[in-house]
């Protein structure tokens, strides 16, 4: 065999393997993202692939271009010294109109999607589910999620549990720098800031552990700013409800300065009651 | 305030590396630097250096000094880069790797800020600089003074940030350091002050370079090269320096107010006082996106120059080509809002920016049509600049197609800040803008140095970084789809992730043997420079001005000034055969000077004193720099002529 082929086998062998191994390796996996839980993730991986779709359109042939190109005008090559034409653009305009008005058309539609998705898609959107929707106020400490159930009257941190197939409204502020709240497995991510409140909407159409993240650096237990969201069964959640209200650990004033103080990896912590004018404090906290 | 504090201010012994890691870092900096001051010193080379290259006017040299600090800075990026790797490929349940969170956040930080502050923009200054005159037919810059200056506070801006290795550390905010964090609140040391003195220093310096080649541009054609006459590199970096005039100032205000907040208690970005930290989110975007156009523009550039020249066939849809430089150039205002589309803004104004985001594709891939349709009916001939054209074009694409998956307002609330989203913008900057530079490098080299660069050394280096960058991201963008979030210095293992890592961190490596390789290919051609020597002055078979002159090209660039009749005025030249007589003139240059490095070395005193509140040493830094410019303003004789007689012998001698 011709000795100049030989790395580039032995490189495209191993590359093949490591496709192959990468592939076996991601099937037995988990992958958020694209294997959603829930309405809004599961519409955005749609987004997403629509959107790979409408650009392999264009990119599939600008590869096929390139390397047929390549190969075919290769300095020396049969073609190329029939044909080489130094001074090639006589049908320039028509050529050119063609390939601004190719990606145009795709833009086009991608714009359309754009347009519809961030519509339909909005964080603040109240989610459609079976019966209604459940509250859930989210603070971002130093470093660690603290999740306020005002209508339960508990709180938990860096754990958070919903009822499956009903929509969750999260209303969501800071008591530290800025972070993003994403359940990747749920979808949507969003900032969330001291002074402000954002909202999200999500909701999970089968029980399970998911793992929560912050997105958004926020100093150095940043990493550790991790934490369960558990969507269970409906009277699983009244148990849980009532299970936590049992305990005597209440969030107080106190409990809470000492809770915002910053912490690294905290286990996840239920609070039996909860001040209801907390979270609107912690949001005034920061106007001026 | 006691006296200690007056002299040293927040300086004391505690602002020295607090562990062995940060020790070594320290200690390889700084022997480095003694390591590059010994050498001369040892040669007796420093007047020399001094006189011919520290204190030169001539754009040709402080392009490659340019270079020569951008490679150094890449060094540094890169070593930032392993860590990271070895980190995060490490760094899972109960193991908590090789960094602690706090050194692991400086070192993400500092690794954007240098890569792209120190190591593109320095990369791309040092080609402008290269050859921007020789393609316009100019013998200098506008304002090659100026030029001067804006390089040395560039060299500053790099001296500024590698000091937070010995003294103090360096912001743990990541490069563009958002507030809250980054107010005193929240990270009180010294290290957000780093980051602002160091950008706000080199920033300045590349405002002032823009002004200036947009000036020369402009004003500093050769006769006969009417703007439509210009090659589309010159053309790419006059939308790059329009946006520098233009973005840049915001870069400036912001820092400066960032600045005001954490040194005089102002409550610009704070959380609470009235502070507004999206306000801050908004502006760093409003310079950032477009300094992403500022960066790739010339890198197209590049390739328009490459690509015709080794498909031996004129650009096709040259004016395709203007018009999107300056869609791109309009469009990159338009777009800033993606950077954070998860900041719950209504559905309308995500809507609009997602749209001008993918609307920006169009003018971008439409120069990809141009490139490949000059390929078509051409004789190609695959040396490195073309090679590192192919390997753009793949990877480039690739990475455009994950921008417009995250320009989609939804796919990006689940993808934003996720490795996906920073495997997009790394395949966008070292595809688009490093490959565009190490092609132009290349490609320009033997006309600086009158020399070829060796060819093996170079396809080696580009294999290896090809090959590197696909194991480095690949993994990346599948981690997005897995969850995982940018800056982790530590996850669990449960999540699956840490087979991707250590792959990543493999091809990482790769990469660090790629630009070993481009080290080897310097020193290897410098060995056999006699072989590779250029002797035509068209080593390429080239089709512009640059060319026309011999290798490595003379102080003054143009012996004779050329006057232009064609786009390719040089192509033109060989079909019609024509050769401009012989006529010299005396030529006018400017004088060499050392102001530039006092005033940059006044403004790292300012910058210093004011990170560190030794206000005698800013008021100092301050007042230097005002007199360095006042005196150098007074300063008569600035220009020395060359005499026709000693142009008309120089030429001869060469030939």
């Amino acid at each position: 065999m011709n000795q100049k082929y030989v790395l580039p086998l032995i490189a495209s062998a191993i590359f093949l393997v490591l496709i192959v191994a990468g592939g076996v390796y991601l099937h037995s996996i988990n992958i958020p993202v694209l294997e959603p839980a829930g309405p809004i993730g599961l519409a955005e991986r749609g987004v997403i692939v629509l959107t790979l779709l409408l650009c392999a359109i264009i990119v599939l042939p600008v590869f096929f271009m390139l390397f047929f190109f390549a190969w075919r005008y290769r300095a020396g090559s049969h073609t190329s010294r029939r044909s080489h034409h130094p001074g090639w653009d006589h049908y320039d305009w028509v050529a050119e109109a063609v390939w601004w008005l190719v990606p145009s058309v795709i833009i086009f539609f991608l714009s359309i999607l754009a347009w519809q998705s961030s519509h339909a898609l909005d964080p603040y959107n109240a989610i459609q589910g079976s019966g209604p929707a459940i509250t859930i106020d989210v603070v971002a400490l130093d470093w660690k999620w603290l999740f306020i159930y005002p209508d339960q009257g508990i709180a938990s941190v860096n754990l958070v549990e919903f009822p499956t197939d009903t929509p969750v409204h999260f209303n969501l502020t800071a008591d530290a720098p800025m972070n993003s709240f994403w359940i990747p497995q749920l979808g949507s991510q969003i900032m969330v800031m001291p002074g402000m409140n954002t909202q999200l909407n999500l909701m999970a159409d089968r029980d399970g552990d998911f793992n929560g993240f912050s997105a958004q650096i926020s100093g150095e237990g940043f990493s550790g700013m991790t934490f369960d969201a558990k969507s269970v069964p409906h009277a699983d959640f009244d148990q849980w409800v009532a299970l936590v209200k049992r305990t005597d650990n209440p969030l107080s004033p106190a409990t809470y300065a000492a809770l915002a103080q910053p912490s690294e990896n905290n286990p996840p912590e239920t609070f039996s009651s909860v001040d209801s004018s907390l979270y609107t404090a912690v949001v005034n906290k920061y106007m001026p | 305030m006691n006296a200690p504090t007056a002299i040293f201010g927040l300086l004391s012994f505690s602002a020295l590396p607090q562990n062995p890691i940060a020790w070594g870092g320290a200690i390889i900096v700084f022997l480095g630097l003694a390591i590059t001051l010994a050498v001369p010193t040892y040669f007796y080379a420093w007047r020399h250096i001094w006189k011919e290259w520290l204190t030169s006017l001539d754009p040709k040299r402080i392009g490659v000094m340019y270079i020569a600090v951008a490679a150094v800075m890449l060094i540094r990026g890169g070593t930032d880069a392993l860590l990271l790797r070895i980190q995060q490929a490490t760094s899972v349940g109960s193991s908590t790797g090789i960094l602690s969170a706090t050194h692991f956040q400086e070192i993400f930080s500092a690794h954007g800020s240098i890569m792209i502050f120190f190591v593109a923009m320095g990369l791309m200054f040092g080609l402008i600089n290269l050859v921007v005159p020789l393609l316009i037919g100019s013998r200098d810059v506008a304002f090659p003074f100026l030029n001067s200056v804006s390089f040395w506070l560039f060299v500053a801006g790099a001296a500024l940030i590698n000091s937070s290795l010995l003294l103090g550390d360096f912001s743990t905010a990541g490069w563009l350091s958002y507030p809250p964090l980054s107010e005193l609140a929240y990270s009180p040391t010294s290290g957000v002050d780093y980051w602002i003195w160091s950008l706000q220093i080199a920033g300045f310096g590349s405002l002032l370079s823009g002004i200036n080649f947009f000036v020369t541009i402009v004003k500093m054609r050769a006769k006969g090269m009417t703007m439509m006459r210009m090659p589309m590199f010159v053309w790419t970096v006059l939308g790059a320096m329009s946006l520098v005039i233009a973005a840049f100032p915001i870069l400036t205000v912001t820092l400066a107010l960032l600045s005001l907040d954490r040194t005089l208690g102002m409550h610009f970005f704070t959380a609470g006082g009235g502070g507004n930290m999206m306000m801050y989110v908004n502006l760093i975007w409003a310079w950032g996106h477009p300094e992403v156009y500022i960066l790739i523009l010339p890198a197209f550039g590049v390739f328009s120059e490459v690509v015709p020249v080794f498909s031996k066939k004129k650009l096709v849809g040259y004016v395709s080509m203007v018009l999107s430089i300056w869609a791109i150039v309009f469009l990159s205002f338009l777009v800033w809002l993606h950077h954070f589309f998860t900041m719950g803004s209504w559905a309308d104004v995500n809507a609009f920016f997602g749209i001008m985001t993918a609307v920006i594709a169009v003018p971008t891939g439409v120069k990809i049509f141009n490139w490949l349709f000059t390929m078509y009916r051409g004789s190609i001939r695959f040396e490195s600049p073309m090679l590192w054209f192919m390997g753009f074009v793949i990877l480039f694409t690739i990475g455009g197609v994950a921008g417009i998956v995250l320009a989609e307002p939804p796919a990006d609330y689940q993808l934003h800040n996720s490795l996906f989203l920073v495997a997009h913008f790394h395949t966008m900057i070292v595809s688009g803008v490093l490959f565009g530079y190490f092609a132009g490098f290349t490609y320009w080299f033997p006309k600086i140095f009158g020399f070829k660069l060796d060819e093996s050394w170079g396809l080696r280096a580009f294999w290896a970084w090809l090959v590197g960058f696909v194991l480095a991201f690949v993994p990346l963008y599948i981690l997005g789809f897995l969850g995982a979030t940018r800056r982790l210095d530590h996850y669990d293992p449960s999540l699956g992730w840490q087979p991707l890592f250590v792959v990543a961190g493999i091809g990482a490596v790769f990469i660090g043997i790629g630009f070993l390789c481009q080290i080897i290919q310097i020193a290897v051609s410098i060995r056999d420079r006699h072989k590779n020597r250029d002797l035509t002055g068209d080593p390429w078979d080239g089709r512009t001005l640059e060319w026309t002159m011999r290798s490595p090209a003379p102080s003054y660039n143009f012996a004779m000034l050329p006057i232009v009749h064609a786009r390719d005025q040089l192509w033109a030249q060989k079909e019609s055969g024509i050769v401009p007589t012989k006529l010299y003139e005396d030529i006018v240059m400017p004088k060499n000077t050392g102001a530039g490095i006092f005033i940059a070395g006044f403004a790292f005193f300012l910058g210093f004193g004011i990170i560190w509140h030794m206000w005698w040493l800013a008021i100092v830094g301050l007042t230097g720099m005002f007199a360095t410019i006042l005196a150098r303003s007074f300063t008569e004789e600035t220009t020395y002529t060359i005499t026709a007689k000693e142009v008309a012998r120089e030429e001869h001698k060469a030939l």
